[in-house]
């Protein structure tokens, strides 16, 4: 990676010794073409995955689902039905595999664990005062170690957008460092909410920002904030992680998240993983999507499929 | 492990006939002898096509001339609604199309599919909308046509170049003889059968297949006024020559060597991109393709292997698959052409490198190459390859980057990749190619004239410089 090769002779890490020099590494990172991006995207989009080639797809995409809600209206009730979709997605066929994790807010997280026990599924926990991240640092630490207290073995954290847009990149470094010591054992998936972001330069840099700070996943949005995840903005997401592994040899994961409900969708970001990053990356550890709605388009299209037909729609468990 | 199962087009919706005649003056008609078309990625005989003799080639200008009359007297309007019903059936009929193109030129289905048909359809579309404002297109009030406009097209955008070459001729009142090259020739065809299904009147469209000898009947014959050409430089000459001393206006685009030109503050993964597409996009049988890679030196080590791995990604094979990204070298001339200079490209000491691919075992394949330690004495940083092979140099400033790109005979497209908006300004006034493309490569719009300095020929094709070509001005 061009960028740190030139500019630190060290370490990774040293680029965090101050917002200057954190600025000048951010800044140094190679610039992004817009419709370069996107056009890249596009021709990836036209793939046809058929047959045997979309039945490995769908199942990997399952395996991949964080199955979310992430509602006001949450209660114990509504999360034990999500967590027992997510052990057995489609209940008629055992062979379906499980979701990778559920991801709900804290509050709900002592349900959620009793619900997976034994599961294998990992479980997910928002936190930092998720969505907006506008609160004291002391709330956001304190959310977020009640939820590993409570049995999340992942967080997904929000960064401070605001402090990344006035360019006070170290406040925003500092604050993953914190959380992520807060996490524990805890996996940290850090949001960058690139729909405030805007801009695909910013997205690589927030990118590096999170992966120096100690990322293990970086993951695109809250799902909030409209557009949520985008293709392009994966794309840059995964270079980003490509060049990260080749440049210390850490490997960090990525979550598109919000915006994707079709299985075409899905195959779309799986083609865009196997050719950015390739099959490395190619397994729930590495690559998941967050997601309410297309498990079910992903079940449907799998019992068309197998039996050559579809199914309606309520052949499909709601939850 | 992800591999993605065939998915191939389905060749049923285009009907190949067995074999095809002439089409002169609205309907086809027997040739003398024939010759057989193929299907460069399995060697199957495709069609027999006629071979227009010196006769047949008169008998063709005959026809053009006298729908001359009553063509170039239509008011543009009229012209007009007949390319744009052309224009219609083309995007009707896409799929039929690009089905045939793959198979008679050797593309990828998703070239024929997204570019190469939709451009073909955009051109007429576009010099549609000329026909009937010809008077504010900066020529004078009431530009007259030509007459009959002598075509021939080359293999590499069959179609396209048909496309190129008609829309515009027929907008000024011009009528066409075209002869498409010998080795893909069904889709000027299939075009025939789309100007009588648009009920366009008889003579003003006539293609006449064949070798160089029709070609050359063409270019001779005495009452043909204007001669359009795209193809080889050498033929380009003798075009030239032909022509020098009487009434005929030429207009030639030919070959290039063009410079893809990356500084180190370029966006780097999209300029991996555009060198990919610069060079590997129809197999490199593009006379604007990207063919020399200029490298800044700071960053050489970083962008090849970038380049490398992106290279790694490319699939090779049936151009029939939608997931095919580089398909078939359209004849056995050819790649033997191709296979020549490479090799005198590891003589003259540069290093090839191509990503591990298998090749199919029946028709004419060459894997995507590069070709790093080059120097600009080198053959192959010099002559046009026409093929899948890149030839990698490096360069320390923007003077050096500049002095390179332009030494050379050729001068028809360059391509320059930094985030700095000043230094493009200043490269692309330096750079001497008809065609400067900044952080992108072979984008091509109907709006936008194209051609080029130096051998690579003279005239614009395309936006209203391209009506220039086609009226008495």
């Amino acid at each position: 990676m061009l960028a740190l090769n030139s500019r630190t002779t060290k370490t990774a890490f040293d680029v965090a010794s101050s917002d200057a020099a954190l600025h000048r590494f951010l800044h140094g990172l190679p610039g992004v073409d817009k419709v370069g991006a996107e056009q890249r995207t596009a021709a990836l989009s036209t793939r046809s995955i058929k047959t045997t080639a979309k039945a490995y797809a769908i199942d990997l995409a399952i395996r991949m689902v964080d199955l979310t809600t992430l509602e006001g209206a949450d209660t114990p009730g509504k999360v034990k039905a999500l967590c027992a979709k997510g052990r057995h997605p489609d209940p008629a066929d055992p062979t379906c595999p499980s979701v990778a994790a559920i991801c709900v807010y804290p509050s709900m997280v002592p349900t959620a664990a009793a619900a997976l026990k034994g599961s294998g599924i990992h479980l997910a926990s928002v936190a930092t005062a998720f969505p907006s991240g506008q609160a004291p640092m002391a709330v956001k630490l304190y959310d977020t170690s009640a939820a590993v207290d409570a049995g999340a073995d992942e967080i997904d954290m929000v960064i401070n957008r605001g402090a990344f847009l006035a360019g006070r990149y170290l406040e925003v470094y500092e604050e993953i460092v914190a959380i992520k010591e807060a996490c524990r054992s805890a996996h940290l998936k850090v949001i960058l909410e690139t729909g405030e972001l805007v801009t695909y330069d910013n997205v690589r840099r927030a990118s590096w920002l999170a992966m120096i700070a100690g990322a293990d996943f970086i993951k695109t949005s809250t799902g909030k904030v409209t557009p949520a995840a985008t293709l392009p903005v994966t794309l840059i997401m995964l270079e980003a992680v490509r060049d990260y592994v080749a440049e210390t040899s850490r490997k960090v994961g990525v979550k598109p998240a919000g915006g994707i409900r079709t299985t075409k969708d899905a195959i779309k970001y799986l083609v865009m993983v196997n050719e950015t990053v390739g099959e490395g990356w190619l397994d729930p550890d590495w690559f998941r999507f967050g997601a309410s709605t297309l498990l079910n388009d992903l079940l449907m299209q799998r019992t068309k499929l197998a039996t050559g037909h579809y199914a309606g729609p309520d052949y499909f468990t709601l939850d | 492990m992800f591999t993605y199962a065939p998915a191939p087009e389905s060749r049923s919706i285009v009907n190949i006939k067995p074999s095809y005649g002439l089409f002169i003056n609205g309907s086809f008609v027997d040739g003398g002898s024939a010759f057989k078309t193929i299907n460069p990625a399995n060697e199957e005989v495709l069609a027999e096509v006629a071979e227009a003799t010196k006769e047949d080639v008169d008998r063709a200008v005959k026809a053009a001339r006298a729908a001359f009359k009553t063509w170039s007297k239509l008011p543009g309007k009229e012209r007009a609604k007949y390319l744009f019903r052309i224009a219609r059936i083309i995007q009707e009929r896409s799929r039929e199309l690009a089905v045939l193109e793959s198979l008679d030129n050797g593309k990828p289905i998703k070239e024929s599919r997204d570019v190469d048909v939709p451009l073909v359809a955009a051109h007429f579309f576009y010099y549609a909308g000329w026909a009937d404002k010809l008077n504010h297109a900066g020529f004078g009030a009431n530009p007259r046509p030509l007459g009959v406009a002598g075509q021939i097209i080359p293999w590499n955008f069959p179609l396209l170049m048909l496309a190129w070459k008609i829309a515009p001729a027929l907008a000024c009142g011009n009528t066409v003889v075209l002869k498409p090259a010998e080795t893909t020739p069904l889709s000027a065809l299939l075009f025939a059968e789309i100007c009588q299904q648009a009920d366009l009147p008889p003579g003003v469209v006539n293609i006449v297949t064949g070798a160089g000898a029709t070609g050359a009947a063409l270019v001779d014959h005495p009452d043909v006024d204007k001669v359009a050409f795209t193809g080889s430089t050498d033929v380009g000459r003798h075009i030239a020559k032909a022509v020098a001393g009487t009434k005929k206006k030429v207009t030639l685009e030919l070959g290039g060597k063009a410079a893809n030109i990356i500084f180190e503050d370029a966006p780097i993964d999209q300029a991996v991109e555009g060198i990919v597409n610069g060079i590997f996009f129809n197999q490199g049988h593009v006379c604007c393709a990207g063919s020399r890679l200029l490298v800044q030196e700071s960053i050489y080590d970083t962008l090849l292997e970038s380049l490398k791995r992106r290279m790694g990604t490319l699939r090779v094979g049936d151009p029939l698959d939608k997931n095919t990204d580089i398909g078939a070298i359209n004849s056995q001339d050819q790649l033997k052409r191709i296979k020549a200079l490479a090799k005198i490209g590891s003589e003259e000491g540069a290093e090839a490198w191509s990503p591990p691919c298998e090749l199919p075992r029946n028709g004419f394949w060459f894997r995507p190459t590069i070709f790093t330690g080059v120097s600009q004495a080198h053959r192959i940083a010099r002559e046009e390859i026409f093929g899948p092979v890149l030839s990698v140099l490096t360069f320390r400033t923007p003077a050096e980057a500049i002095e390179k790109a332009n030494n050379t005979p050729y001068g028809l497209s360059a391509g320059i990749w930094t985030e700095k908006g000043s230094r493009i300004l200043d490269m692309a006034d330096k750079l001497r190619a008809g065609v400067v493309w900044a952080n992108t490569f072979n984008k091509f719009d109907p709006a936008s004239p194209f051609g080029g300095y130096k051998e690579s020929g003279y005239g614009r094709e395309g936006g209203r410089h391209g009506l220039e070509a086609y009226l008495a001005v």
